[in-house]
Parts: structure tokens; C-alpha cells; sequence
């Protein structure tokens, strides 16, 4: 009897062993490893050498650091509310019956599967202040805003001015919320029809179903999406890499993880990035945790 | 009521057209602009659709750049309009183009002077034979090699200049052999008058590194001036540009999307089927391996009991947290240490080591199939690798489908992977060769940049549509099973 469960054991433990393997060489490895560097001076071409909390107060200290903390969270701020509501609003617009949907959906999808460093392309000559798209279509705007006022407001160089860095990494940002939109979509096809009928005999307009019905039913992938969008916002780095290089006009754009990776790579200060990798850990967990905290009280289970 | 709907209907449209508008312009823009010459990606306000202007020259019509076309033109707006064009001379029968030197082009006000200097490219050609190559004076080891590489050969010749310690016979010089694309072969010394002189004709002759210049002075009127299309500017030798301006009404225009932009930018980023055969390589390593190791490590977690499962499953969903900026530098260290930096290694091995993501994804799948179905087996004495493989994972072929496209996709748009660990340009994929390829250039030909840009897009975008529904319903198993 007792070498029945042994057997299987065995069994599973050859099954998850690829897995195992990964977790101590590529994930505990790598974890106890930075903790360590993050306490040293380490530049890769010799041994680290342990300085104690040396790198956690000279990053104190830096501040080109608190500069990129400042740009990431500022980002986070705008990217993350910003794009859970407009793809919950897009979500809600793609599950309307309305013919052609399908088609509808694969164009809000599609940006989301583009390689970021096309996409990077793509916004370097969209923003550009001399010849970009966006200028041109914002030229009847700005127009009519200087017409009104009396005023010469031209339209700006989006990816120098150094106010506008941030705000263009949103925009463009914006533009790739496909894959939450997809999850959102799902979860509004499980909301039952039965209870916006009922709230329309009861008068209730779509603004009042969205608010009261749609947004407590699925308010658990509303979390989801909290979470991942947390997750993403704070390690932003292919966009802001190459469309700012260096951080962009006055770092304006100098995103954290940006900094970690001059830090490890161009200036070969390993155990310097280590300890700011640390950091950046710890804030996202204590936004999560935040989150968490928070939307405890607001989200509804069905099964509970 | 009705006409609530009919009002809804209308504003549920409008909405998704214009949503929709907004999310497909980057691409439509990048694909347009992929089709345009370099003065229309540029052009403020832009053109959309790419053109060739036409206006009549001499009764001919001829092609011509239209950079700054006014807005809204009337018929008889004025239009600056370039025009390419080259001096041509006679020599020998054959006509030459010729560049006019700075300074014999007459000045405003200043009358024309009947002579002007002119400058022309050629270059020297020689072929040698058996007999040419014994004459020389080097030793029989070089000549065998001179048999192989120059004998019977009809290739551009440079002569340079002899050094003083061992000059070549009277009547002979020393000569830079070189192959048509501009490699250099050889150097031997070769009898003068095996060498002819060819006149060049083409840009890439005149830009060669074996092409040398003469200047001439002639009368003007020995001169013709020869107008090219428009689409030739920058490709044709001794380039002159007329700048004139004509009334809108002049002009005319038919749409002509230029898809030699996509050759031109496979050219320009050097070495393009390097970074596509390292991208597929890595795609197709990186899906087998998470395919393979990720459904084992699934069907350990899901179709097997065992204690402490359900607990390290707990660490699974874990690991997902950890931000890979974390990991990256020990990752890097080691990697280093092993000496795989410089090699596509650290981007394929990790993944035969099952990606958390996945054996979520997977575990949630193997745990909808009936359990009867495999414990009829197990009891007919099947072993667990056989139930897992010929039972679970022909069931779960969806599921796998989701895994390998998921992965093929992040692979293909992977930058920080390769960014870190790649050093070679012959290692690059594509992501880091379209990048490579503009910082190069600094960011001015724009089509091209956009040409190269579409070519790495398209087949994520074709592959999307060929497998749309397993891919959506991939994303929506993320959310609504989390």
C-alpha cells in the first residue's frame, strides 16, 4: 500500500523536474544571487566586493534615481487608470451586437501583437515634430484654438519637449491595450443578459448599467487587470529606450528600468542595478499589496 | 423606444469606426508610407497615397519631384518642381556623363563662358592571360595563386603608386586588381599596355573604389543635357538638380506604390536573412522547448496527486511576480561565466525549462479533461508517459496551439533578450537589426525605415489572422480563469 503513492511521486517528480530545474538555475539562483550583488560593488569582470548597504544609500543619494523613480511613477499614475478605462470602454463597444464585430475586434487587437521596436518606429515618425502625422492632424485644431484666442500656439515637438515626453509615452502606450481588451471582452460575455433587461424596464440608462452592473460583476478582472497593469507600467522600457534615448530632453523620459539597464550594462555597475532592481521589486509589490487592499471591499465574486 | 435603438445603433457605430480608425492608422500609415520615395515620406503636409508627378518637357514627359505641394492647389498655383539631370558628353562615340566643375557654371547676370571644365569618371580594366601571368616577376607560389584568382578574368584595375625599394620594370606598373562590386583582389605589377580605359557610365561605377577622375575643358556646346525620372534621383552619376516653378495645371499625377522599397531596405539593413534565419531559429527552439517542458511540468501538477502539490503550485503562480529586471543581471553573470554572451544560447535554453505562464495556462486546460478517461487506462497498465502522451496531449492540442503561438509571438518581438545578451551583428534578429538599421541612418529615409518596419510586422500580423480564434481565446483563458 505504502509504495503505491511513493510511485507516483517519483512519477510527478520526473514530470515537473524541467521546471525544478528552471526554478533553482534560472529563478532562485538569480533571486539569492542579486540580493547578494545588491550589497556589493560587482562589475562583472572581476568578483564582487561587499559594501553592505553601500549601493542601497548612494542610490539615496542619486539623483538621476529619484528622477526615474519620479518618471515611472508619473507614467504609472496616467498609463495604468487611463488604460483600464479605455479598454474596458472599448470592451463594452465591441460586445454591442453590431454587425462586422469580428473585424471591429481585430483592429483594436492588432496593434498589441506589433514587435515594440516597430511600434517604436512607427511613433518616432508619427510624433515627429517637422513632418509627423499627428502634427498635421492637429494643425486644424491648433488653427482654430489661435483663431479664438488670438494666439500662436504651433504644434510641439513631441518626442523633445521635455513636458511632453511622459504624456507621448502614454499616448502611445494607449494604443496597445488589445490584450485587455480581449480579457474584458470574455468577462462581459459571462455577464447574464437577464439583469440589463431588468435594469432597463427599471429606466436605467447605459452610463447607470455600465456603472452599477457591468463594472461589480466583473470587478475581479478588473483586478486582474490592476495587477498586470501595475506590473507592466513599472518595467516600461522598450518605447521610452528608443524613442528617448538617454532618457530624452533634460531625462525628462528616463524610465527606472531604462536607468537599471544603463546602470548594468553601460556602466557596468551590476551590483548598483541589483540593489535598484530590489527596489523596484518592492514597490511593485507594495502597490499590488495596495491594490489589493483597496478593491478587497469592492470586488464581487460570484461564488462567494 | 424604437428610436432609442435606432439612436444607439447610430452612436455604437460611429464609436467603433472611429476607434477603429484610430487603431489601424499607425499601421495603414506605416504600410503607405513603406510604398512612397524618400521626398513624399517627408513631406509636410503629406501626401497619402504615393504619386508620380508628370509634366512635359520637350515634349516629352518626364517625371518629376513635387516636395512641397501647397495645400488645396488651384490650377494655377505655383508649384516648385525638381527635376534630375546630367551633362552628357561625347567621347569616342559613346556618350559620358560628365559633372560641370564648381565655377564654370555661369553665375545670375554673368554671361556664359563658351568653355567649361568638366570632370569624368572611368576606370582601368585588364585581362590577363597564362602568358602574362608567367612574364611576371613573383615567385611561383603567388603565381599559381594569380592563375586562380586573376587568369582569363576580365576585372577592374587601379594603378598605384610603385614603392621606391622594388619598382617594377620600365613599361610596366604596379596594379590594384579588384572585383566589379569594388572588393579588392590583388596586387601585382602588369605590363602598361594590357590596361584599357573604360569610361563610367553608372553611379555605382562612379562611386567604385577602383574609379579615378580626369578633368577636360571643352565648349559648352559640346554638351547635352539629358533628363531622368524623378524616381532615379540619387542613382545616377553626376546628379544636377533644376529647380523650376510651374502652375499647378502643368502637373499631373497617378498612384504608383514603389514596392522596390522593400528590396531596397532588405539591401540597406546588411544582413537581413542573417536576422530572419536567427529569429526563426530562435522562435522555433523557444516554442519546442516551452511546448515540451511545459506540458510535462503541467501534467505533473494536474494529472498526478502527490503531497505538497497543490503547495508548489502555489510557488509556480509566484515566480510569476518577480519582475525580470531581477534576475537579469545574476542571469547575465552567469551566462558570462559559462561563455554563452555573444551566442543565441541564453535566449533558447532557459525555455526548455517550463515558463510558469504556461504551465498555468496548461495545468488550467489538462484539469477539464475527465479523469475516467485516463484511469481507464492507468488500470489496462498504461504508464504515466504513455497516458500523457498518446491520451492528454492530443486532447490538449488547443491548448498547446495557444502555448506555441503565445511563444512564437513573444520570441518573435523579444528586444531586451537579444539587446542584452547579443553582441555579433551576425547573432542580431530582427528586432535588433530594424533597430540597428535606424539608428544608422540616422532616421531619414523613411520609407525605407518604414519599408523594413513592415516587413518584421507582417508575419506576426499574417500569423494572426491565420490563427485569430485560438489566439483570442488564448488571451480570454488569462483573464477569466485568474
Amino acid at each position: 500500500m505504502m509504495r503505491m503513492p511513493r510511485k507516483e511521486t517519483l512519477t510527478a517528480l520526473m514530470f515537473i523536474s524541467p521546471w525544478l530545474i528552471g526554478l533553482a538555475v534560472f529563478t532562485l539562483y538569480p533571486l539569492a544571487a542579486s540580493l547578494y550583488y545588491s550589497f556589493t560593488d560587482f562589475d562583472v569582470l572581476s568578483k564582487p566586493v561587499w559594501i553592505g548597504g553601500g549601493n542601497y544609500a548612494d542610490m539615496a543619494r542619486d539623483s538621476v534615481f529619484w528622477q526615474s523613480l519620479y518618471n515611472t511613477l508619473f507614467y504609472a499614475a496616467f498609463a495604468i487608470p487611463l488604460g483600464l478605462i479605455l479598454s474596458l470602454l472599448v470592451a463594452v463597444l465591441l460586445n454591442q451586437a453590431a454587425k462586422g464585430q469580428s473585424v471591429f475586434r481585430t483592429l483594436f487587437f492588432l496593434p498589441s501583437i506589433v514587435p515594440l521596436v516597430a511600434v517604436s518606429m512607427i511613433w518616432m515618425f508619427v510624433f515627429n515634430g517637422d513632418f509627423g502625422l499627428l502634427n498635421y492632424l492637429l494643425t486644424p485644431v491648433f488653427d482654430a484654438v489661435n483663431g479664438v484666442l488670438g494666439t500662436e500656439y504651433q504644434p510641439p515637438n513631441w518626442l523633445v519637449a521635455s513636458h511632453l515626453t511622459k504624456p507621448t509615452l502614454i499616448l502611445a502606450g494607449l494604443w496597445q491595450i488589445g490584450g485587455t481588451v480581449i480579457i474584458f471582452l470574455a468577462s462581459l460575455q459571462d455577464v447574464p443578459r437577464s439583469l440589463y433587461e431588468s435594469a432597463e424596464l427599471d429606466g436605467a440608462n447605459p452610463a447607470h448599467r455600465l456603472w452599477h452592473i457591468t463594472v461589480p460583476i466583473i470587478s475581479p478582472v478588473i483586478y486582474f487587470n490592476l495587477i498586470i497593469g501595475i506590473i507592466n507600467a513599472m518595467q516600461i522600457f522598450v518605447t521610452p529606450f528608443i524613442l528617448m534615448p538617454d532618457g530624452g530632453t533634460d531625462r525628462s523620459a528616463l524610465m527606472y528600468t531604462v536607468y537599471l539597464y544603463d546602470n548594468a550594462f553601460r556602466f557596468n555597475q551590476m551590483g548598483y542595478a541589483s540593489a535598484m532592481a530590489w527596489v523596484m521589486f518592492l514597490i511593485i509589490v507594495v502597490l499590488t499589496w495596495g491594490a489589493t487592499r483597496l478593491s478587497r471591499k469592492h470586488i464581487y465574486y460570484a461564488g462567494a | 423606444m424604437q428610436r432609442k435603438h435606432l439612436l444607439m445603433r447610430i452612436v455604437t457605430y460611429t464609436l467603433l469606426l472611429i476607434g477603429a480608425g484610430v487603431f489601424a492608422m499607425p499601421l495603414i500609415w506605416m504600410v503607405l508610407t513603406a510604398l512612397k520615395p524618400v521626398d513624399q515620406a517627408m513631406a509636410n503636409p503629406p501626401t497619402f497615397v504615393p504619386l508620380r508627378w508628370y509634366t512635359e518637357l520637350d515634349g516629352q514627359r518626364l517625371q518629376v519631384g513635387v516636395i512641397d505641394l501647397p495645400e488645396a492647389p488651384a490650377d494655377d498655383t505655383p508649384v516648385p518642381v525638381q527635376m534630375v539631370s546630367q551633362w552628357r558628353l561625347d567621347v569616342a562615340g559613346e556618350s559620358v556623363p560628365v559633372a560641370l566643375v564648381t565655377g564654370s557654371d555661369p553665375l545670375p547676370g554673368v554671361p556664359a563662358v563658351d568653355e567649361v571644365e568638366v570632370k569624368l569618371s572611368y576606370h582601368r580594366r585588364a585581362t590577363l592571360d597564362a602568358a602574362a601571368i608567367d612574364a611576371m616577376a613573383i615567385n611561383d607560389r603567388n603565381k599559381e595563386l594569380a592563375r586562380g584568382w586573376l587568369m582569363g578574368r576580365d576585372l577592374p584595375v587601379r594603378v598605384v603608386e610603385a614603392d621606391s625599394v622594388d619598382p617594377p620594370p620600365a613599361g610596366w606598373v604596379l596594379a590594384a586588381f579588384y572585383k566589379d562590386d569594388g572588393t579588392f583582389l590583388w596586387r601585382v605589377p602588369v605590363p602598361e599596355p594590357l590596361l584599357r580605359k573604360v569610361y563610367n557610365t553608372d553611379a555605382d561605377r562612379v562611386g567604385a573604389s577602383y574609379s579615378e577622375t580626369e578633368l577636360r575643358t571643352v565648349a559648352r556646346s559640346e554638351l547635352l543635357q539629358v533628363f531622368h525620372p524623378w524616381d532615379e534621383h540619387e542613382r545616377i552619376p553626376f546628379e544636377e538638380l533644376e529647380s523650376v516653378t510651374l502652375p499647378f495645371s502643368a502637373l499631373d499625377s497617378t498612384v504608383a506604390p514603389r514596392f522596390e522599397n522593400f528590396g531596397r531596405s532588405i539591401d540597406e539593413m546588411e544582413m537581413f536573412n542573417t536576422y530572419l534565419f536567427n529569429t526563426l531559429f530562435l522562435c522555433l527552439l523557444t516554442v519546442v522547448g516551452t511546448v515540451i517542458s511545459s506540458a510535462m511540468v503541467a501534467y505533473g501538477f494536474s494529472r498526478l496527486d502527490w503531497p505538497g502539490r497543490d503547495k508548489l503550485f502555489g510557488v509556480v503562480l509566484a515566480t510569476m511576480m518577480i519582475p525580470f529586471p531581477v534576475l537579469m543581471v545574476p542571469m547575465y553573470a552567469l551566462f558570462r561565466e559559462m561563455g554563452w554572451i555573444g551566442s543565441l544560447k541564453p535566449l533558447w535554453v532557459p525555455f526548455f525549462f517550463a515558463g510558469a505562464f504556461n504551465v498555468f495556462l496548461l495545468r488550467q486546460f489538462f484539469m477539464t479533461i475527465p479523469r475516467d478517461i485516463t484511469e481507464a487506462a492507468r488500470i489496462d497498465g498504461c504508464s504515466e508517459l504513455r497516458i500523457f502522451l498518446q491520451i492528454i496531449l492530443p486532447l490538449a492540442k488547443p491548448a498547446l496551439m495557444v502555448v506555441a503561438l503565445f511563444q512564437f509571438m513573444a520570441t518573435w518581438n523579444d528586444f531586451l533578450g537579444p539587446q542584452i545578451y547579443l553582441a555579433d551583428q551576425e547573432d542580431f534578429t530582427l528586432a535588433l537589426g530594424l533597430l540597428r538599421f535606424q539608428s544608422q541612418h540616422g532616421g531619414t529615409p523613411w520609407h525605407l525605415i518604414m519599408a523594413a518596419s513592415t516587413l518584421v510586422v507582417m508575419p506576426v500580423i499574417v500569423l494572426f489572422f491565420v490563427t485569430q480564434r485560438t489566439f483570442i481565446e488564448g488571451i480570454s483563458m488569462t483573464g477569466s480563469k485568474g
